[in-house]
């Protein structure tokens, strides 16, 4: 039953994203936000993440954009007293604080109690040494470790443990000296080498091979227990959950070996006292039925999200209820809305989640994946088949893959050790291995995969030649054609056989009678009859679930796909936002859209959810159902973007700005001629295809030049160049130049403010716009760089020329709906650099920050509402909001933690303060930053950076902070009358902790200044001390912190800064 | 492969073409549907299935092939639940040409092929339980190319298939303290193992036999197919059985003849229980079970003698799940606490019983 003594709670949430902790906190936070609110309760919210749906109007009662950490938590406890406090659904960031909040006594000090899982089990949990023994308590094997410091005690050991063993030198990084054992003389062997190592060696139990199996656990207070899903990794144990394919349910496991997990699963979750979600991991042996447990997480996680999305359980949602005292026979499934929340969802299709890296977007960075994470997001695909869910997903990652098999040729130099090493690519190297003729038990020998889904592949494969032996596209029987939709072939994948565009075969499949059937995910595979339109598309069905009324007023929202870098929980909230607008105005609202970490992919957001491919042929095909008003492609990022001119000629109306205009600002050159008609000034570029004329232009413009190739070979895409040597060093390593992939050289501006302008237009007038400024100068990626809104020295006649520009880029492009201009400006004039017809990754922040709802503005101007402009002047603003990167360099070994032209963040926060010094100290700690107490190690590039930096350094030097210098800076300072210690044993200096804020910043980008502070930003990194690589940047957090005391920083929500509602 | 096409053809006419596989042949009998996402072994070989072709929502299906027929030391099957199939047919949506298991020692087309059972694939599964769910279940026939269509196909539940799948004899296993005679109306084998393996020496009799007259401390009575009506010989021994203080239990088909013997009817349901996931509710109580169930009919508790009361409901649909007597140590479970194939959170059901003995 309900516990009525809880009134008001607090919810941590997990603030920026970053890899490893994504936006599933956000679907999980506000769901349970939803939960509380249903029943009455204040709600207190305090996540520093702007971009998020969570921290929208609405959601929660009070919003506290704050660093989710100790000293924060408790001033917010102080000022709102709450009775209970939900620590599970913010990931680890949550959970550590409530711990630490636990372990000082504060919690109770002031009569908080955490609702839901006692605290005692998560640090059972949390705690490597109390888990095991809680799990031996009840029986349950865990993975352990056993330290010898011998050889007989190793022996000892692994005759205890049993063989396989893996033998592992203690206190080495890297992985030096350990190896796996077969028998003791093999253990001899590899002991004997990694004693030489260290003193120590630790002997575990080898689990190479093994399934990697994971249950989701509810259980309430009165000890109801359900398991919602499982889960089985296609790739074997040794590689983060995180980093799998997963499917759901498992495919492996007889039902014996199901239950028994199963089984294990709920006696462990009993046993800690679980009360709410918890997810259980397992190794389990694929020769026997022998089991480990990897781990329990006692909160809601990465997999629990997918396992919401993948069964239609909503697990948060139900986890917040249980929380509050509620039995699960008492709530209902929300998707029958008939049936109890007590049951275990049956499915009658099969998931995949396919993880989604950016590793190239790093320099320096190991491909290989393993036991650390290192993908950015994720996609998740619904089939029928294990074939057609595994086709979906490869494409839904975004990385140019048409499916498993007909894409461009894997070049690999060791084809067997790309399949023994696992890689971000892993699963096309397996499709190269079929198509050069690999047995699926070689494959499977390489790999450990299970022959089950290498059999599964190896149709696609067999079906692919099948494909390839019919002389034309027009050759393929009805039969075979069909065959290869029901294993997930795309018409692009079925043209490539061919060499056939996309058209002719969907003409092809069209007169052959083929489409999609839609079915509904309804927790219960069609036993009860279900309300929610939870929809996918299968070619395996004879029947659709759902058929909309003709006639209905049906507006299809197009989503942001795969979190990646550059493209993240910021499209979830203009996509989610979208709908809510669309719904308000009692249109039917259809989302597009396949990330399980999203709300906009939560079925009650939205009159129907389609969870399914943004692809040109999916968006047709259910336009081709849903016969909508208007397709909005404006709200979800690049992705839904692309598709504006493709379903414009396909004859679908799109919403908002007409197709063929989006057109002109996408493609450069048509843009270059719509500014240099009206008169705007642009960085002067060229696109060009070979080396003389790039040098002829470089002649004309000067060092340096960005460059920006068409076709990338390795690396990065974008590159700054200073001198010839840059420019053949790139060009020659990285980029092909052709007639077919010409390059784009421009101008490269140093020194100078960027501006980002976002706002909407209605039929080219604009209604709201937002200026906004990057701290750091220009070159920094606007994704990557701290902004503030509004900007606080800009000249007002700055501005004034700014809004004249867009005004006349939105009056001539005839923008109806969101859009993003980036400026420069410096004392030579303001020139634009970009323009996207589309909303930007600025809008939560400037929609928050004005309380003025961007999307929900841009939306109305979309169905033809008319609305009116806004007149509020950001300007007369009495606060200002700081928007700060979060970086995820510690995940990414090796990579350099420089930040440039290419984006390297993987999420952001924003905060609110009276001053700029304080909004940029709470934004900096929310980001990772601490404030020195110890001392700071500066090593700055060239004379003009070090004398940007001196001001600062005097304010540090006033402050009374220790300044360690590396030499040239050191001298600098000197010479300049700031006393500086030695810093050229820098990396000495960072891993004694001698130091606790490195300021490091590199002359310019090229490669060779690069590798010479490499050690010193990555040593910062690896030792978990923060570091900062702009001066300008450096310069404003040390002002900050220097003239602001931590104490003294007033603890407001939102609507105490913003208090009218204009959402 | 290709494989030959094949058709599931309903009683009132309607076609749905997929691929053959297993058996070679036609078959005939009620379609039901299952939700269960694992556990075909078990399913096939359940005698409740009796005269029933079972269609599985779960569109992968064979994935890991089918295990040897071994026996354990008391004669059980180790991996099945009796000796043979008792489907008549399979109808499934994505057939798995290629298994991988180490326990596995042939495919499910191979198995249904020995045991002449024919197979359908490339159904839209999700569509044929729609219509069951909406209309009921219904009588049909799988009919691979180039065999014969029935011309009318017969109601298995008008056939008491309990007598085609007891045993003929009596037969005895493990030796415990306790002795409880099991009445077998096609029992599965892990309820037999889940009362020897509790210290019980099990006596199994015939479904016709009259067990009060054999000297044991409980009575259990079984699962088994079909229309609980026609068993009446087994509810007359039940009904005398009652006026003593023996402790008695019961499971699905145990839970409808005990309900008929304390005077309550049963009835056939629209479409039946048969999934894994279904949540009961122990009534009066906040303790709930999520259970593995295969019946088409129910009692009727509105029916049932004062003396009685349900033990358990359905929080699905509100149907019975089990009933006891408020007095004499009588239960029984609607579902299946051996589980097998599903989950096994009921199991306790079993001590409980033992206790009582």
């Amino acid at each position: 039953m309900l516990d009525k003594t809880i009134r008001k709670v607090l919810l941590l949430g997990s603030g920026a994203l970053k890899i490893g902790e994504a936006g599933e906190f956000d679907y999980s936070g506000s769901q349970a936000l939803k939960a509380l609110r249903e029943e009455g309760i204040e709600t207190v919210l305090i996540n520093p993440n702007i971009a998020t749906v969570q921290t929208s109007e609405g959601i929660a009662d009070k919003l506290y954009l704050l660093p989710v950490t100790p000293f924060f938590v408790e001033k917010v406890i102080e000022k709102e007293q709450p009775q209970g406090i939900l620590l599970s659904f913010g990931g680890q960031t949550a959970l550590n604080c409530g711990i630490a909040l636990h372990r000082s006594g504060f919690l109770a000090r002031h009569g908080v109690r955490v609702l839901g899982t006692p605290v005692q089990s998560i640090i059972d949990t949390e705690d490597r040494d109390l888990f095991v023994r809680r799990l031996d308590e009840i029986q349950v094997k865990t993975i352990r470790s056993h330290a010898a410091a011998s050889l007989e005690e190793a022996r000892a050991a692994a005759a205890q443990v049993g063989y396989p063993v893996i033998v592992r030198a203690a206190y080495a990084l890297g992985g030096l000296g350990s190896g796996f054992c077969d028998n003791e003389r093999e253990l001899d062997a590899v002991a004997g080498k990694a004693f030489a190592f260290s003193p120590q060696v630790l002997v575990e139990k080898s689990l190479k091979g093994w399934k990697e199996i994971e249950y989701e656990v509810v259980r309430d207070s009165c000890d109801n227990c359900i398991t919602v899903c499982n889960m089985e990794n296609f790739d074997p144990l040794g590689i983060h959950t995180g980093e799998s394919i997963v499917v759901a349910p498992s495919q492996t496991l007889t039902n014996t070996e199901f239950h028994f997990l199963r089984k294990k699963a709920i006696d462990i979750v009993r046993h800690l006292g679980i009360v709410g979600e918890c997810n259980v991991q397992y190794a389990f042996s694929p020769d026997g039925e022998d089991y480990r447990v990897i781990e329990v997480n006692a909160r809601l996680s990465r997999s629990s999200a997918l396992a919401s999305k993948a069964t239609g359980y909503p697990l948060a949602f139900v986890a917040a209820k249980l929380s509050l005292g509620y039995g699960l026979f008492e709530l209902k499934n929300a998707v029958t809305r008939t049936t109890p929340a007590f049951f275990e969802p049956a499915l009658d299709y099969v998931v995949c989640k396919i993880p989604r890296w950016d590793l190239a977007k790093f320099k320096g960075v190991s491909r290989e994946i393993g036991s650390s994470m290192k993908s950015v997001g994720e996609v998740m695909a619904i089939g029928r088949t294990f074939e057609e869910a595994i086709q979906k997903g490869l494409r839904m990652i975004g990385q140019g893959a048409n499916g498993f098999v007909c894409n461009k040729p894997y070049k690999v130099e060791d084809l067997d050790d790309a399949l023994r090493n696992p890689t971000d690519t892993r699963i096309f190297a397996i499709a190269a291995a079929f198509e050069s003729g690999y047995s699926v038990d070689r494959i499977h020998a390489l790999t450990h995969i299970d022959k089950w889904f290498l059999d599964k592949l190896d149709n696609l494969e067999t079906t692919y030649r099948a494909l390839e032996a019919c002389p034309s596209l027009e050759a393929v029987g009805c039969e075979l054609f069909l065959k290869a939709k029901r294993q997930g072939f795309s018409d692009i994948q079925i043209g490539r056989v061919f060499h056939s565009p996309e058209s002719a075969v969907r003409q092809r499949r069209t007169a052959l009678g083929l489409h999609p059937c839609i079915k509904q995910i309804d927790t219960l595979a069609a036993e009860f009859p279900s309300e929610t339109n939870y929809l996918y598309l299968t070619y395996n069905g004879a029947k659709s679930d759902f058929a909309p009324a003709y006639g209905a007023r049906t507006v299809i929202v197009l989503g942001s796909g795969a979190y990646r870098i550059g493209s993240s929980v910021e499209f979830d909230w203009c996509g989610v936002n979208a709908v809510n607008t669309l719904r308000k105005q009692d249109w039917q609202a259809v989302m597009v859209n396949y990330n399980p970490e999203t709300v906009s992919t939560d079925y009650d957001s939205c009159d129907r959810l389609y969870f399914d491919e943004l692809s040109l042929e999916t968006v047709l095909e259910i336009c081709a159902v849903e016969r909508p008003f208007g397709v909005v492609v404006s709200v979800g990022g690049q992705i839904p973007n692309n598709l504006a001119l493709p379903l414009k000629e396909a004859g679908i109306p799109i919403l908002g700005t007409d197709a063929l205009d989006i057109d002109r600002a996408e493609d450069r050159n048509k843009f270059s001629q719509v500014v240099d008609r009206l008169g705007i000034d642009q960085p002067r570029w060229r696109e060009l295809t070979t080396m003389e004329d790039i040098g002829a232009f470089i002649a004309e413009v000067g060092y340096p030049v960005l460059v920006r190739p068409s076709y990338v070979l390795s690396g990065a895409a974008m590159n700054v160049c200073y001198s010839d040597a840059d420019l053949h060093t790139f060009l020659e390593l990285a980029v092909e130049i052709s007639e077919e992939h010409p390059v784009v050289i421009s101008s490269f501006m140093q020194r100078c403010k960027e501006l980002e302008f976002d706002a909407v237009a209605d039929h080219g007038r604009i209604l709201v716009h937002a200026i906004s400024e990057h701290i750091e100068f220009a070159g920094v990626h606007s994704g990557d760089a701290t902004i503030q809104f509004p900007p606080q020295k800009l000249y007002g006649v700055t501005a004034a020329r700014i809004r004249r520009m867009a005004a006349a880029i939105a009056a001539e492009l005839h923008i109806t709906g969101p859009f993003n201009i980036q400026f420069l400006a410096d004392a030579g004039g303001i020139k634009v650099i970009e323009c996207n017809l589309r909303a930007s990754r600025s809008f939560p922040f400037v929609s928050k920050v004005l309380k003025v709802n961007f999307i929900d503005l841009a939306i109305r101007c979309m169905t033809g509402e008319k609305p009116q402009p806004v007149t509020l002047d950001a300007f007369e603003l009495p606060y200002v909001g700081i928007k700060a990167s979060q970086f995820s360099f510690s995940r990414l070994n090796q990579a350099d933690p420089v930040l440039g032209v290419d984006m390297a963040s993987t999420g952001e926060v924003a905060c609110i303060g009276d001053r700029f010094d304080e909004a940029l100290l709470k934004a900096m700690l929310s980001v990772g930053q601490r404030i020195p107490e110890k001392a700071v190690l500066l090593s700055s590039g060239d004379a003009i950076q070090k004398a940007d930096l001196l001001p600062a350094c005097r304010q540090l030097h006033g402050y009374g902070l220790p300044i360690y210098a590396t030499e040239g800076t050191r001298r600098f300072l000197e010479e300049n009358g700031v006393p500086a210690l030695d810093g050229s044993d820098a990396v000495t200096l960072i891993r004694t902790g001698q130091v606790d804020l490195v300021v490091n910043i590199p002359r310019d980008f090229t490669h060779g200044e690069l590798s010479n502070g490499y050690r010193i930003r990555r040593a910062a990194i690896d030792f978990n001390v923060p570091l900062i690589t702009n001066s300008r940047l450096a310069s404003a957090f040390i002002h900050a912190f220097c003239t602001t005391a931590l104490p003294t920083l007033p603890i407001k929500a939102w609507d105490e800064y913003v208090p009218y509602t204009s959402m | 492969m290709t494989r030959k096409k094949a058709t599931l053809l309903l009683q009132d006419g309607r076609e749905f073409p997929g691929w053959s596989f297993g058996y070679d042949g036609p078959s005939e009998g009620e379609i039901v549907f299952s939700t269960a996402m694992v556990g075909y072994p078990e399913s096939l070989t359940d005698p409740s299935y009796s005269g029933q072709i079972l269609c599985v929502s779960f569109p992968l299906v064979g994935n890991y092939g089918i295990p040897e027929m071994e026996f354990d030391e008391l004669g059980l099957c180790s991996r099945f639940e009796s000796e043979r199939i008792h489907v008549r047919g399979l109808v499934i949506s994505d057939y798995s040409e290629k298994y991988s298991h180490w326990d596995a020692v042939k495919s499910l087309d191979q198995w249904l092929q020995e045991q002449h059972v024919p197979g359908i694939s490339g159904i839209d599964t999700r569509a044929l339980v729609q219509l069951l769910r909406d209309e009921g279940a219904k009588l049909g026939a799988i009919v691979p190319e180039g065999t014969p269509r029935p011309k009318a196909i017969a109601d298995p539940n008008l056939e008491n298939q309990v007598a085609l799948v007891s045993c003929r004899d009596i037969h005895r296993y493990g030796n415990g303290k306790k002795r409880v005679v099991l009445v077998d109306c096609g029992v599965k084998h892990q309820i037999i193992r889940c009362l020897v393996n509790r210290g019980i020496e099990v006596v199994r009799v015939p479904w016709n036999c009259d067990f009060n007259r054999i000297d044991a401390d409980g009575v259990f009575v079984s699962n088994g197919p079909g229309n609980p009506e026609l068993c009446q010989t087994t509810v007359r021994h039940l009904q005398e059985a009652l006026t003593g203080r023996r402790p008695v239990f019961g499971i699905c088909m145990g839970n409808q003849l005990l309900g008929r013997a304390a005077g309550a009817g049963t009835y056939k349901l629209k479409y039946g229980h048969r999934s894994h996931n279904q949540p009961v509710r122990m009534c009066g109580t906040d303790r709930c079970f999520i259970t593995s169930q295969n019946h088409g009919f129910a009692v009727d508790t509105a029916t049932l003698d004062p003396d009685w009361e349900p033990l358990f409901i359905n929080m699905n649909d509100g149907t019975n799940e089990g009933i006891r007597h408020r007095t004499k140590p009588f239960f029984s479970a609607q579902f299946h606490p051996e589980a097998s194939s599903g989950p096994v959170d009921t199991e306790f059901l079993f001590d409980e019983f033992i206790a009582r003995l």
